[in-house]
């Protein structure tokens, strides 16, 4: 579904490069997890993949459904059915999150040739997706993310996911900030929305959120590269031993970590 | 409208209204004098009381400077080179009296403009006073309020039928000499409306007034006159366009309002008169005064703005709360892009005992614009346990636009109880970023954090009017993010 080769990734503004040839395959019905230390690059892989304009692509390609989508703007990628679920959700202080939602979902159903509906069915859509994830109805009403808590954001985010029906999820730190019922019942929401059609791609740094969520794979990202990948096990072993073991010596001197 | 139709019919984001009626004027002499101002008096067949009303003005005006305190720069107008007077041929020289006789290319202007005068494609529920270039052409519904006893017509025909009205309230609240502009409108002043609503009556329908400024050397200088009797309401609703010329072209309004014991007028606009191109050439200037008095116990007055067009605005709707217990409201969008540079705001006058105010502003600047809100409290040493509560809000689009606030608060009354809060902030790229990624384009999500921004405004206005200042809001700002 999606294909990453060989990405190379700067910042636009000063040619920093922050990936430094990524490859990643993600078929339907599969479930990945990206792990790895701060600043390793797993947030600025999401944005690039969702379009976001800060950065440039310098090297390689991604492909979904087979075509290279470098050229779509962030919209475009949207419609496509690929979602992105924030590390730090944005506020937009007076538009209310059923707004932003009802014109979200018509506006990819448009585009991809479904039936849009009006405020009532929409209402009745939505209803069904708070029960998903237990979020309480005033949510919709209230404006996106504006005084919600951290969890609550968090929260909203698979809540918009689950409205949107993606084919792949890029769900970007979810699980952090998230209570230890919060966690449970978040996870039950995504495991309920992933199916044999989709993907999901989750960045953590805890292993935890994978007892409920169970990845086919797990990669591990450093300093922009995927230097490690395996199953459920790799997951397991990171949160015993931290990523030192996966350093190259150089890099860790660079990231000043311990030699 | 749904919302899909709104959407599209944002794409284009072009002056929708920039087009011009070809019609025949009356020839008119450029300039302003004793004479001229004789000649306007004569040729709306005016009584005495009106002309010495108009040359005591220009009396004054000329003893008055431009002022120059606003925060815009323009080139002055050259009053010389102003038509002060613009009426279009008539059949047989009179206001027509019935549709039929109106020139059927004014007709199709106002439908073009969205706003139809034809008795079975009117709005329903607004009653319309359409007013092009100098004159009323015609007001809708007008038997139908009558027989509620509302008065709803032009000034110039309000002179005539309802003399004692307009004798006792006209220059009541905004004095002849009151500003450079005023002063002048008052010496030309050309068409308005006029509103009379009796005691205990809700006017049965809003009403709302037209302008339209076509001739490229006239300026516009009306002159609205709302009065509520004890215990009345009325809505009244203001819309405004220009054709594109690249000479700037000057509209300095005046509009009085009256409110008596527990009455309440509600006065909304939105102003989207040409604004020049991107370069600065062109477009309006609008220097207009415009005041409220609540002269009875508990009345209320409340002004909301949606100001996206003109050059330059130089505009401060104000509220004077004499009366005990008088509310004054104030709800402001001002948009500005491109070159365009605006200074409005409000005053708000505390005069009786509890009297309550509050100031919603939301400033929204794009392109190299400049936007400034300007405010006054004002609280008299009379003016027991007043209140007043203000926002002043400013969103900046890019980085080469400026806003700025100057709110000014005098309290001669240690009772009173005075608010502010002010915030900026700057429409980022992640907010854009967010929605895009939630599938909407640049320009949707622009529209929707502006319009999200501007909600507690947007509100105040009546339905159809809200559903227009989306739409505007939206063309506005459209690729104002490069
Ligand atoms: N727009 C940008 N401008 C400058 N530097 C950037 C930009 N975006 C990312 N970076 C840098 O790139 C590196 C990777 O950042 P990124 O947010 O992708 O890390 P991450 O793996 O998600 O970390 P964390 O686990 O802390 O969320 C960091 O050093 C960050 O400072
Ligand atoms: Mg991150």
């Amino acid at each position: 579904m999606l294909e990453i080769k060989d990405l190379h990734v700067c910042v636009e503004e000063d040619g920093t490069e922050i990936l430094k040839g990524v490859n990643l395959t993600i078929n339907e019905g599969e479930v990945h997890a990206i792990m790895g230390p701060n600043g390793s690059g797993k947030s600025t892989l999401s944005k690039v993949v969702a379009g976001h304009e800060a950065y440039e692509v310098t090297q390689g390609d991604i492909l979904f459904e087979g075509e290279s989508i470098l050229e779509l703007e962030a919209d475009e990628r949207a419609h496509l059915g690929l979602f992105l679920a924030f590390q730090y959700p944005v506020e937009v202080p007076g538009v209310t999150n059923k707004n932003l939602l009802r014109q979200a979902y018509n506006t990819i159903a448009q585009e991809q040739g479904r039936e849009e509906l009006d405020p009532l069915q929409f209402e009745d859509y939505a209803k069904e997706k708070l029960d998903l994830i237990k979020m309480k109805p005033e949510f919709i009403e209230r404006s996106v993310n504006a005084g919600f808590s951290g969890g609550e954001k968090k929260r909203n985010e698979i809540f918009q996911m689950a409205v949107l029906d993606p084919k792949i999820s890029f769900l970007d730190e979810t699980d952090s900030g998230l209570d230890i019922d919060a966690l449970k019942t978040v996870a039950n929401g995504i495991n309920q929305i992933a199916d044999d059609d989709n993907a999901v791609v989750m960045v953590t740094h805890y292993q935890r959120i994978l007892d409920y969520i169970t990845p086919d794979h797990v990669h591990v990202m450093i300093d922009g590269e995927i230097a490690k990948s395996g199953d459920k096990d790799l997951a397991i072993k990171l949160e015993e031993q931290g990523y030192d073991w996966l350093i190259e010596p150089a890099t860790a001197s660079v990231n000043g970590e311990q030699q | 409208m749904s919302e899909t139709e709104a959407l599209e019919s944002m794409v284009g984001g072009e002056y929708k209204y920039g087009f011009t009626t070809d019609v025949e004027y009356e020839d008119f002499p450029k300039g302003i004098n004793e004479d001229i101002i004789r000649e306007i008096s004569r040729r709306k067949d005016e009584p005495e009381w009106v002309l010495e009303f108009r040359l005591e003005a220009f009396e004054k005006w000329k003893q008055m400077e431009e002022p120059d305190w606003p925060n815009v720069e323009y080139e002055k107008p050259n009053f010389d080179e102003i038509q002060y007077y613009s009426s279009t041929k008539k059949k047989d020289g009179k206001k027509p009296e019935s549709l039929d006789e109106v020139d059927d290319q004014i007709l199709e202007t106002y439908e073009k403009l969205g706003i139809p005068l034809e008795e079975q494609k009117q709005l329903q529920g607004v009653a319309v006073d359409a007013v092009f270039d100098s004159e009323s052409i015609f007001t809708t519904f007008k038997e139908k309020l009558a027989e509620a006893g509302v008065i709803f017509c032009s000034i110039s025909e309000a002179i005539q039928d309802h003399p004692e009205l307009v004798k006792e309230y006209m220059g009541s609240v905004v004095p002849k000499g009151d500003n450079f502009y005023a002063a002048l409108n008052s010496a030309v002043f050309s068409d308005g409306s006029f509103v009379y609503v009796p005691e205990d009556t809700v006017c049965p329908m809003d009403l709302s007034t037209y302008f339209r400024i076509n001739n490229m050397q006239s300026g516009q200088f009306e002159r609205t006159l709302i009065i509520c009797e004890d215990n009345s309401h009325v809505s009244y609703l203001e819309g405004c366009t220009a054709p594109m010329y690249q000479e700037n072209q000057l509209h300095a309004a005046v509009v009085e309002l009256v409110a008596l014991e527990d009455a309440e007028i509600k006065y909304s606009t939105i102003q989207n008169w040409y604004s020049g191109d991107e370069e600065g050439q062109g477009g309006i200037f609008n220097f207009v005064t415009k005041r409220g008095h609540c002269r009875g116990d508990n009345s209320k007055i409340s002004w909301t703005q949606v100001e996206t067009g003109s050059a330059i605005t130089w505009k401060y709707p104000s509220v004077i709360m004499q009366g005990d217990g008088s509310i004054g409201e104030f709800f402001s969008v001002a948009v500005t892009n491109n070159r365009q540079q605006a200074d409005t705001g409000t005053k708000m006058i505390h005069v009786g005992k509890d009297t309550k105010s509050t100031i919603i502003s939301k400033g929204i600047s794009a392109g190299e614009s400049d936007n400034s809100y300007r405010g006054l409290v004002k609280i008299s040493p009379r003016a027991e346990n007043a209140q007043n509560y203000s926002v002043c809000d400013s969103m900046l689009i890019g980085q080469t636009c400026g806003a700025h606030t100057f709110p000014y608060i005098e309290s001669a009354n240690p009772t009173a109880k005075v608010e502010h809060e002010a915030s900026t902030s700057r429409v980022g790229e992640d907010q854009i970023f967010y929605l895009q990624q939630r599938g909407m384009d640049e320009d949707d999500a622009i529209s929707l954090i502006v319009n999200g921004f501007c909600k507690e405004v947007l509100q105040e206005l009546p339905m159809e009017f809200a559903v227009e200042a989306d739409k505007l809001l939206g063309i506005k700002l459209e690729g104002s993010v490069g």
